[in-house]
């Protein structure tokens, strides 16, 4: 029985993990599903192309070719070494060791000197981005909601990541096998010259722990996913393919509006009606999360609140308050406190007498964008901070009808005269005396 | 000179059985705001020049909604897009051609779920075409070799993709384009759109349009070009309050062209 202590206690840490995962992951299903529907169906052979250019390729975060580059190698680093988490995990399961050795001859050695490099990479890079983050202080990095768990989150993934790096390489080093097999330590080699002299015994030890805490580490990691802005790492490829298709500068047509607009103009609609027209009235714009679509809450999971946007914004370029990231922030904020009200009251949401209006999004911030789509054009995996602004405007406008004063004048410049300002329509072809 | 312009509206075409090639949307600016008039005719001279037959809406053109609808009202939007559409589609128009890009897209994108299908062209694609059709010949003329810096309008840019039309014709023009760092898709905004235009802008330690022409005139050329009538107003404002109005002029590309050619 005790020989298979280590088996059992794998097992139970792996289920424990995955279970906790799942639940985490239903639970981000339920909350994007508050949203509304949203026709994104269409066009299967382009969306796949996008998710393919943009996140499998990263072709959009190249666009900054510092930060790009090093993001590149952290994920190829990511995605190849967690070719050798399948051999872990066997290897846990089974009770063997370095099982793939086995089976792949002179190949395996190949494999793990890319897993070794790329770690070391990974762990390069990342001390890269540590030092722009907490050194150079690089400015997107910081401003408007930029501290506390942001700020926190951001340094512990860059932790994360080079403590399983460095357990990685250590467990390599301090495996004897390994060593003596002198095939595919490329690096590790070089630390294992600082464990001459170490017994066998204590060796052995260290490689266990190393193994143990690397496997340990990557399941809290994949935890901690849903906590933190991390959640990029799987969510960047659902919103690259959902993401909106058409030219930047198409603002969706409502069709609740389309419908009571018909019936004004005219009104011979309303009695050619059939009678089963029971819908209730629909609400106008968004003032909560719930009246977002689910688009727009995928969109502010998958927000790894890097500042592309917030930097290219010229509201916030010239001291304003908007800030496309923590429009994106404050949506994700917003919806998981719904989530755990609707966790706390048995599944249904008990109103909490706060919105995303007002209690995170400011009017102030939602009337100083100049909808020029900078944020849009910028966002490394196609988020759209801007649709969210012009839904909470809508909002504003047709259920508060509280624009800006000078705004109302425009408005009933145009309904009066056909134009923003106070001109007569008539003299439209004044222009040519 | 003036009355040298040769326009007709799609009613006077209608009424002699005609159809135009195309349509020109004036767009509110066009036909109000003083500067944009100039930018109006310039393109008017252009389209003279070479006979083409096009045509105006006049009194039955009102806005395309794009302000009210970036600002939120989506009902007064679509009351004048449907108009709008029902004035275009009683007179079968075909391909519209404007020099506002906010006209240009929402037009172009916004219309045709509403039942508004036509070719939309901002004026720089337009007249580039002409070029590469051989309909329109552009030459250097006066501007020869001088410097010239592009401002790319959002909403021909990143909204629509278009860069190169209106560098194309630059380029004709025989001008040394300098580019801005923030150029084509990572154009700065203005600081005029969606609505912006219209209102004083929020609590801030800057003006939009002051960032931008900073931004210009560090490029230190003698011109500022833009295909849009309402950065051109936003730049031109900027480049007075930096009191440089007499060494830089703030132009659309259709007053270059009409300058070079001498029409």
């Amino acid at each position: 029985m005790s020989e298979y202590l280590p088996n059992i206690i794998f097992v139970s840490i792996l289920f424990f993990g995955l279970y906790f995962f799942v639940r985490n992951l239903n639970r981000l299903y339920r909350n994007i599903n508050l949203g509304k529907e949203i026709n994104t169906r269409d066009n299967k052979k382009q969306r796949l192309l996008n998710m393919c250019k943009i996140a499998l390729g990263q072709g959009k975060i190249i666009k900054r070719p510092v930060s790009g580059i090093l993001h590149v190698i952290v994920y190829i680093g990511f995605i190849v070494i967690n070719i050798e988490l399948l051999e872990i995990v066997l290897d846990g399961l089974l009770g063997t060791h370095r099982l793939f050795s086995n089976y792949l001859g002179s190949l395996y050695g190949y494999l793990i000197a890319t897993f070794e490099l790329l770690a070391v990479l990974v762990i390069i890079s990342v001390s890269i981005f540590w030092i722009r983050r907490n050194v150079i202080k690089i400015k997107r990095f910081f401003g408007d909601n930029m501290k506390g768990w942001p700020k926190n989150d951001a340094n512990f993934i860059l932790y994360f990541e080079v403590i399983l790096m460095t357990l990685f390489i250590t467990m390599n080093a301090a495996d004897l096998r390994f060593q003596e097999m002198n095939s595919g330590n490329l690096i590790s080699s070089y630390v294992a010259d600082f464990f001459k002299g170490y017994s066998n015994d204590s060796l052995h030890i260290i490689e266990r722990v190393c193994w143990w805490a690397h496997i340990i580490g990557i399941l809290i990691f994949m935890n901690y996913l849903y906590f933190s802005k991390h959640l990029h790492i799987l969510l960047a490829f659902p919103n690259t393919y959902f993401a909106k298709l058409n030219n930047l500068g198409e603002i969706n047509n409502l069709n609740s509006v389309t419908k009571e607009v018909k019936l004004m103009m005219d009104p011979d609609m309303a009695f050619s009606n059939d009678g089963t027209d029971s819908e209730e009235i629909e609400k106008f714009g968004a003032s909560d999360v719930m009246d977002l679509n689910k688009l727009q809450l995928l969109n502010s999971y998958s927000c790894t609140e890097c500042g592309r946007c917030t930097s290219v914004c010229p509201a916030n370029i010239t001291g304003k308050k908007l800030s496309p990231r923590k429009i994106m922030m404050d949506t994700r904020d917003r919806i998981e406190e719904v989530g755990k009200n609707i966790d706390m009251n048995k599944d249904v949401f008990v109103p909490d007498g706060k919105s995303l209006l007002n209690d995170y999004i400011s009017k102030e911030e939602l009337w100083a964008c100049t909808s020029c789509n900078a944020c849009v054009e910028e966002c490394p995996i196609s988020i759209d901070p801007l649709s969210i602004i012009l839904d909470m405007r809508r909002y504003l406008v047709m259920e508060e009808s509280s624009a800006p004063l000078e705004l109302n004048n425009m408005m009933s410049n145009i309904e009066n005269n056909g134009a923003p300002w106070p001109y007569n329509q008539m003299d439209r072809l004044n222009w040519k005396e | 000179m003036e009355n040298n312009l040769h326009i007709k509206t799609m009613s006077e075409y209608a009424a002699e059985g005609k159809e135009p090639e195309i349509l020109f949307w004036v767009g509110c600016a066009g036909s109000f705001d003083d500067r944009a008039k100039k930018i109006t005719k310039a393109f008017v001279k252009i389209l003279n020049s070479i006979n083409l037959e096009f045509a105006v809406l006049g009194t039955e053109e009102s806005c395309t909604g794009d302000p009210a609808k970036r600002s939120g009202n989506e009902f007064l939007f679509q009351m004048q897009a449907m108009s709008n559409i029902e004035v275009l589609n009683s007179y079968s128009v075909k391909t519209i051609v404007t020099t506002c890009p906010h006209c240009f897209n929402t037009i172009k994108n916004e219309y045709p779920s509403l039942g508004g299908e036509y070719k939309v062209l901002h004026h720089t694609q337009f007249l580039n075409n002409l070029l590469k059709d051989g309909r329109l010949k552009i030459e250097g003329g006066e501007y020869k070799g001088k410097k010239i810096t592009y401002h790319d309008p959002c909403y021909l840019g990143r909204a629509n993709n278009e860069y190169q039309a209106p560098r194309e014709l630059i380029q004709k023009l025989e001008l040394e384009l300098i580019e801005m760092k923030r150029c084509k898709s990572k154009g700065l905004c203005c600081g005029a759109g969606g609505a912006q235009m219209f209102k004083d802008a929020e609590k801030g330690n800057k003006e939009i349009n002051i960032e931008r022409t900073e931004e210009a005139l560090n490029t230190k050329t003698s011109i500022i070009a833009a295909g849009c009538p309402f950065c051109n107003t936003m730049i031109s404002d900027g480049v007075k309050a930096k009191e440089k109005e007499n060494d830089v002029k703030v132009l659309d590309i259709v007053e270059l062209i009409v300058t070079a050619q001498d029409l």
